[in-house]
């Protein structure tokens, strides 16, 4: 495994992206920076702007509106860098599916890397998803 | 004269571009270990802000469109720069105090402000609304804390019969003779104003004003990604180490490194690090112009007092 690689998995910084989410998926995302699931210990940080990410961390449907915003944050993105979709409606639909306004799921519009299910996923389902992913890059 | 030169360009990449990123690494592990600490959390591993550094390095660099292309990616080192020669005068002052030229303290004093400078430079050159605003900001706060910070400075100058000579400055407080100039109450008042001035040069919490991460998503930062951004981010680490450094210097005899002395000096600067990093995690962020009223308001006068009681020798 190359350095750069293993840099990335050991401090990937997070962006959080809502492409129409319910709220309850971003409240689990906040909950795992809390002391009681402390992040920072894997060197996870939630950062700001995009530019700044290594993984983005998509919440709910991709409403026909994020459609567009949602790339374009995916490109801003520098790369190499990663896309997580949190929460049964960014996995496929969840309780809007049929809805008129999501024709995609997320992963038709990004890259996802891994999926973590839920509704909203637990933030040790959360920290287990992440933690898988970095194995896998590890392991590449 | 050739072989002096070549000497100091030796210094300047071995203290200054080595050995204080080092340190400065150590310096901001210690500060997100502590915050940890003081939120009840675990908190990073040693090697965290290393792979923080290296993996920006491995990034991919953006440029926004339509910004100043060059001078966007030469701010960083511009600031970078500057730390490195800042610390690279303060280490061997520390080493050699006999050594130094007249007025170091003057250039330590002007380096100090490049970092900020190249802040500034950075976020107006991105192009962004953002970044612009956070530049403005941080150039208001340069014009706050800058006046008490050199007010407070004079104090050890004072002190040390008029010494601009950063070697001369640490001579005079050996404490068989003169002893520190924080023992003295306008070194103490010296020492309140420079570490809330410390903390706006770092834009630590209550003065991360220009940074303000909940609201202008890291300001001047907001378009910079891969190696720039590393740059910026090792030159806020080394300030984390030069700063204390200085501070140490003027007012607590700076440090020494025989024996059980080396112990000591490193307890001196750790104890500036955490103090910042403790007022940084109990404080809220004020707004700009509480800052600038703060800073020219009872910061200024805190530093007149402190210069009129070490003119008169107190
Ligand atoms: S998965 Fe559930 S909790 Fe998450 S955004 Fe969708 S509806 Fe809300």
């Amino acid at each position: 495994m190359n350095l750069k690689m293993k840099a990335l998995t050991k401090s990937p910084w997070v962006y959080h992206l809502s492409t129409g989410s319910c709220n309850n998926c971003d409240i689990e995302i906040l909950d795992c920076l809390t002391p009681r699931f402390d992040l920072e210990r894997f060197g996870i940080q939630l950062v700001g702007s995009p530019r700044h990410a290594d993984a983005l961390l998509v919440t709910g449907n991709m409403t026909l509106k994020s459609m567009p915003r949602a790339l374009e944050v995916y490109n801003q993105m520098p790369k190499p860098g990663v896309v997580i979709a949190i929460g049964t409606c960014s996995l496929g639909h969840g309780i809007f599916d049929g809805s008129y306004i999501c024709p995609k799921t997320v992963d038709e519009v990004l890259p996802v890397d891994i999926y973590i299910p839920g509704c909203p996923p637990k933030p040790e389902a959360i920290i287990a998803g992440v933690a898988k992913l970095l194995n896998k890059l590890a392991g590449k | 004269m050739e072989s002096l030169t070549l000497k100091y360009f030796g210094y300047f990449i071995g203290i200054g571009c080595i050995l204080t990123p080092l340190a400065g690494m150590l310096a901001s592990w210690v500060d997100r270990k502590v915050t940890a600490r003081v939120q009840w959390r675990v908190g990073p591993p040693l090697l965290q802000p290393f792979w923080d550094f290296v993996k920006l390095l491995g990034k991919e660099t953006v440029v926004p469109r339509g910004s100043a292309r060059t001078v966007f990616l030469m701010a960083p080192l511009l600031g970078f720069s500057a730390v490195a020669l800042v610390s690279t005068i303060l280490w061997s002052t520390i080493v050699h105090p006999e050594t130094g030229f007249v007025g170091d303290l003057i250039v330590v004093l002007y380096l100090l402000m490049i970092p900020s400078m190249a802040v500034i430079l950075g976020g107006f050159a991105s192009k962004n609304p953002i970044a612009s605003l956070g530049a403005s900001r941080e150039m208001k706060l340069i014009l706050g804390y800058e006046l008490p910070f050199i007010l407070a400075c004079l104090v050890a100058v004072i002190h040390t019969e008029g010494s601009i000579r950063l070697g001369e400055i640490i001579i005079y407080q050996n404490p068989e003779t003169y002893g520190p100039v924080g023992a003295k109450l306008s070194g103490i008042l010296a020492i309140i104003v420079c570490v809330m001035v410390v903390q706006a040069k770092l834009t630590c919490v209550p003065f991360d004003i220009p940074e303000a991460e909940t609201e202008i998503m890291s300001g001047p930062f907001v378009e910079y990604s891969g190696p720039p951004l590393a740059v910026y981010k090792l030159t806020r680490m080394m300030m984390l180490i030069t700063l204390p450094v200085f501070l140490v210097i003027l007012f607590l005899g700076g440090m020494h490194f025989q024996g059980w002395a080396i112990l000591w000096s490193i307890l001196k600067v750790l104890l500036f690090l955490v103090l910042v990093t403790l007022i940084r995690n109990t404080n809220p962020r004020v707004r700009i112009d509480q800052a600038v009223r703060f800073f020219w308001g009872p910061m200024t006068v805190i530093a007149v007092a402190a210069v009129i009681l070490a003119l008169t020798g107190n």
